[in-house]
């Protein structure tokens, strides 16, 4: 029998939905790298937009609230000429008792070609490629603690920019891992593109044991988990997780998690500091570190824009 | 089956560039084999700076179809496309889609003074209102066969046609 397809793949196993890192061949996460540092340099033109998507519509579906994502989202399908409509449905037709593909269904009606879908729910974007129509294609902008593959191709984009090779990396990631999506997408890229050593840092609490099954180093202690590497990646704590019994004060976790001049140290002096934001300064990372010369969070901005792009072009070419 | 001299048609085409390169004209190469000859009669005309290389992938009217396949290939125009008199390169002018998508790339980085052809050869079948400025070569070539430039390690350049299925 047939292994099932990847939902994401179709026959001729070119992406058509964009739902997870995960699975994904080598091939197709590299040509998507490839295509973004194209885009890059539209950047540098004189007119700022190529007419790829020019005649069609992106819906932006953020059933959860991320200004900065969709903003990123937003200027990407625009730099491609595609028309674009922000819902904003946490506020409309769920909070009126519409069904999730009852929405879709609606929204195919209006001719939408591209649903960017940010939901809290693990998933939801897989039950919208399932059931909307062939023509129509799907971006995970964010799946609860699932995948958040754009951030995760965005952080791949920006270490192989200034890395250059993956295969001799060593890269940590520190912080709240249990409840990053951002976490699981970055894993799941650094394995596909060959990275042999990669570090999951933080407290018991925040560290999924069982990430040693996907050939993950788990380190409680930061010294340890930082020494030596080339990339570190460090999440966002949230502020609600404080108020459960996973974590004593933000202090607390500054002391034995934040990344500080003095713990960085312990890094290659080459290191490069990655961050996805909404950065909290002196929770998760010293303001030193974050506005220091080894910081490209700004970049991993600008590169955000670019690799969406080239995500949003590449599906929109591939028919299901 | 059709014999070409790809490097006696590069010393025509070379000639003939030159007849068509006004004082501050630019060579612009079309990715990939347009960059090659580029390339090269930038070296042997003795121009100064570098070529530029543009590609036809993000105008391109078959994207619908056809996707990014195989990636977005680079444009590097190395100078000032405003004002600019730009001599565009390619190996085989065909259907004449791939020079109307460069165009467009090309306005993108500005406003030319103005916008010359020159190719190795000109196959005929044009579906659009494109013609070169000079060509090495006319011949007429059926739609199932298909003609590319190779060039080896050496830097030496080649015709294939290949039946298409």
């Amino acid at each position: 029998m047939l292994a099932r397809r990847n939902p994401q793949l179709n026959a001729h196993g070119e992406l058509i939905h964009l739902l997870s890192i995960e699975g994904l061949p080598r091939a197709v996460v590299t040509q998507i790298l490839d295509t973004a540092s194209t885009f890059l340099s539209v950047n540098d033109r004189e007119v700022k937009k190529v007419p790829l998507l020019r005649g069609k519509s992106v819906f932006n579906l953020f059933f959860e609230n991320s200004t900065r994502t969709r903003t990123t989202f937003e200027i990407a399908a625009k730099r491609l000429s595609a028309d674009v409509i922000n819902l904003d449905i946490a506020k409309s037709s769920a909070s009126k008792g519409e069904s999730l593909l009852d929405t879709i269904a609606n929204l195919s009606a209006m001719h939408a070609d591209m649903f960017v879908v940010r939901h809290s729910e693990s998933g939801a974007p897989y039950l919208i490629a399932r059931h909307c129509a062939p023509h129509v294609h799907v971006v995970n902008a964010g799946d609860g603690r699932h995948a958040h593959p754009t951030q995760g191709l965005l952080d791949m984009y920006t270490i192989r920019h200034y890395k250059r090779d993956f295969t001799q990396l060593s890269v940590a990631v520190v912080g709240d891992i249990v409840h990053s999506r951002v976490a699981r997408s970055d894993i799941h890229g650094l394995s596909i593109l060959g990275v042999p050593d990669i570090r999951a840092v933080g407290p018991k609490t925040l560290v999924p044991g069982d990430l040693r099954e996907m050939g993950v180093r788990v380190c409680h202690d930061m010294a340890e988990g930082i020494r030596g590497a080339d990339v570190i990646i460090m999440l966002r704590l949230q502020n609600e997780r404080m108020s459960g019994a996973l974590l004593p004060s933000a202090g607390e976790f500054f002391k034995s998690y934040g990344l500080t001049p003095e713990k960085l140290a312990l890094a290659k002096p080459d290191a490069i500091v990655m961050h996805p934001g909404p950065i909290n300064r002196g929770v998760e990372i010293d303001s030193a570190v974050a506005d220091g010369r080894q910081s490209v969070i700004l970049p991993q901005v600008t590169f955000g824009i670019a690799v969406r792009m080239a995500v949003m072009s590449t599906i929109a070419g591939n028919q299901a | 089956m059709l014999q070409l001299d790809a490097e006696g048609l590069y010393a025509e085409l070379r000639a003939g560039v030159r007849g068509l390169l006004q004082a501050d004209a630019v060579l612009v190469g079309i990715w990939s084999g347009g960059a090659w000859l580029a390339e090269r009669l930038h070296a042997d005309l003795q121009r100064p700076g570098r070529p530029g290389v543009i590609s036809s992938t993000l105008h391109r009217d078959d994207f619908g179809s056809r996707g990014l396949a195989g990636g977005a290939d680079p444009t590097h125009l190395p100078f000032e496309i405003q004002g600019r008199h730009i001599v565009l390169i390619d190996d085989v002018l065909y259907t004449g889609r791939t020079i109307r998508a460069v165009i467009n790339e090309l306005y993108d980085f500005g406003r030319p003074a103005s916008v010359k052809l020159a190719v190795l050869v000109d196959r005929g079948g044009r579906e659009l209102p494109i013609e070169a400025a000079f060509a090495a070569a006319r011949i007429v070539l059926p739609s199932t066969q298909k003609l590319s430039l190779a060039r080896d390690e050496a830097g030496r350049l080649s015709f294939t046609v290949e039946e298409l299925a």
